[in-house]
């Protein structure tokens, strides 16, 4: 059996906020961002992107990346969309909606590149 | 023409056995499977289930003429065999929808599984079904806020919702019980719970548990950037005492109480359900009593009917059971009524003992939440079975970690993150399990010991009540 460890977590470092689905795991690999990519597209969902700055991303509202793609199904399209938005604001979450208009629900939303907390 | 009054006891099956009827698109429908005495002919038992669900009595009265009795009747419709059990048959009655009180479960209930239970010419009676037309659904307020909803409150997206039941049940003090929700909420849970039945005891009163748990809540938000909530269980003695303890907790900030609609009756549940409406208040649903009702394959109330009751009277999570853990609940039947739980239209589907098509209309849905002996080796299981429109909730599964309640926390959010991110990636859950929890560990220590600790636990018993299927 593994040795008790400490939960480390705490106000004072900016590190221990999270961000929602997928930000228990490791940041994505370019690889992993494409297979969800590809997911968002076979669901039928429309892609978006939002980012913010770290310390306000529990807020319902992030800045959108121009408008949601609306019936976009080319997954190289969405990812270098994906890419220019992290370009643009390098310290920034960058997360990427499946917007299900059905449900009137996002399906899915995650951040794919992570910012820099301050 | 006006027909003549003639004291007397006639066979019910004059009346009431209706096999050319065609039911309405408003008529309630039931099907309820039925043990006869011995000597009795189906029809006439069918018959009387209906009469005495609907306006009949056993004998003649000349009241009877003062109305169009024929209008007013439950009509027993059709018979069918039980699939594997002769001693029983399922009778399928239409109710015209006038009989019910708009809007009321109560009303329902109380004719179709009222006095006909204890009616000596059966030696047992189960509701299986009922059909309620959309214009009978309408009526009903429904769930308070609902999936969607739910999701942009808490800003939850593209998975299951993560929970623990705060254990001992019973006897911590509401300082003490902060902190076991404090921990779990800041290891990554999206909600702790109280148990079924903690209300308000000696040992911790309600006002100084909620105001315990909020400054947890707080505190864990805080922490993490997640927005995080806490069942705040308000089911209590009288309805007014039940409204005073949701009050409450409105003004302190929650966004999320909790009530037991079985025990605590569903006129309260109603109540309670259309003041989170009102409110903005999500509804946490427990079920306690359930089984006293739903487990005895020939007499009682079938949970799915219990699940379309609950949706109807409101609240936003219900108890389904889990399939894979400590409690009752089989496969299929538990697809049939999680997805009377989500679903905005569920067809008939014997498969999954669905008896009937029905037709939800605008009615929001309900997560459910499966809760029960589960931990994280199941979670590759329960990501299959549920999907992402649910809550997992794991009690024992998230305090027992050796490290404690942040770190069973944490191992569980992981697991549960990973199998997502398997799902959407094409992978099968429940063959890969394994190697997907195995490599989500390599990051994560919390996970690989919570792995280390429940690895032999399993719960593998027969199912009690089955779905009726043939056996010949």
């Amino acid at each position: 059996m593994s040795e008790m460890q400490d939960y480390a977590s705490s106000l004072e470092d900016t590190n221990s906020r999270k961000f929602e689905t997928f930000s228990y795991l490791p940041a994505m690999s370019p690889d992993q961002i494409r297979t969800q990519i590809e997911f968002i597209v076979s669901k039928g969902w429309n892609p978006s992107i939002e980012h913010t700055e770290p310390q306000n991303a529990s807020g319902s509202y992030w800045y959108m990346w121009k408008l949601p793609m609306f019936g976009e199904t080319d997954v190289d399209t969405i990812l270098a969309e994906c890419e220019a938005c992290h370009q643009a604001h390098p310290d920034n979450h960058v997360r990427l909606l499946g917007l299900d208009n059905y449900a009137q629900c996002a399906g899915a939303s995650m951040v794919i590149y992570r910012g820099t907390p301050t | 023409m006006a027909k003549k009054y003639d004291a007397g006891v006639k066979e019910y099956r004059e009346t009431y056995w209706m096999p050319d009827y065609t039911p309405k698109d408003t008529d309630i429908l039931a099907c309820f499977k039925v043990t006869p005495q011995p000597g009795v002919p189906r029809e006439e038992v069918a018959a009387a289930v209906a009469a005495e669900s609907s306006t009949g009595t056993w004998t003649t009265v000349w009241t009877d003429l003062l109305t169009d009795l024929d209008y007013y009747k439950g009509r027993a419709y059709a018979i069918e065999d039980v699939p594997g059990d002769d001693t029983c048959f399922y009778a399928f009655i239409a109710y015209p929808i006038d009989l019910f009180e708009e809007g009321s479960v109560v009303n329902v209930m109380t004719s179709l599984v009222g006095n006909v239970f204890g009616f000596k010419a059966l030696r047992a009676l189960r509701l299986e079904d009922i059909r309620f037309p959309v214009a009978y659904v309408m009526t009903c307020n429904g769930p308070p806020q609902g999936i969607q909803v739910e999701r942009d409150l808490l800003n939850k997206y593209g998975r299951p919702l993560l929970g623990c039941t705060i254990k001992p049940k019973l006897g911590l003090s509401a300082k003490n019980y902060g902190r076991a929700c404090y921990e779990g909420l800041r290891g990554g849970l999206d909600f702790t719970k109280d148990d079924e039945n903690v209300n308000s005891q000696p040992f911790m009163r309600w006002r100084h548990r909620f105001d315990f748990v909020m400054e947890a809540i707080h505190k864990a938000e805080a922490e993490t950037g997640e927005r995080k909530g806490h069942y705040l269980n308000v089911t209590a003695p009288t309805s007014d005492e039940m409204m005073k303890r949701a009050e409450y907790a409105k003004e302190i900030g929650a966004p999320i109480i909790m009530h037991d609609y079985i025990t605590g009756g569903w006129s309260a549940n109603t109540q309670l359900a259309q003041w989170c409406q009102d409110n903005g208040m999500l509804l946490h649903i427990h079920r306690a009593m359930h089984a006293v009702l739903d487990r005895n394959p020939h007499h009682g109330i079938h949970f799915r009917v219990l699940t379309k009751i609950l949706r109807l009277s409101g609240g936003d999570h219900l108890h389904s059971g889990t399939v894979v853990g400590k409690l009752e609940g089989d496969r299929d039947a538990t697809l049939g009524w999680i997805d009377i739980m989500r679903d905005s239209y569920v067809k008939e589907d014997r498969s999954r003992g669905i008896f009937f098509d029905q037709d939800w209309g605008a009615m929001p849905g309900v997560l459910p939440v499966a809760s029960g002996g589960i931990h994280v080796w199941h979670m590759p299981a329960l990501v299959n079975i549920f999907g992402d429109d649910s809550v997992l909730q794991f009690g024992g599964g998230t305090l027992g970690h050796p490290w404690g309640n942040a770190a069973g926390a944490a191992a569980n959010r992981v697991a549960v993150e990973a199998c997502v991110e398997a799902r959407n990636q094409g992978r099968e859950l429940e063959k890969e399990g394994k190697d997907i929890l195995t490599t989500a560990a390599s990051h994560s220590p919390e996970l690989k010991a919570a792995m280390e600790t429940w690895k032999e636990i399993k719960f593998e018993f027969d199912t009690v009540d089955k779905l009726d299927v043939s056996h010949k």
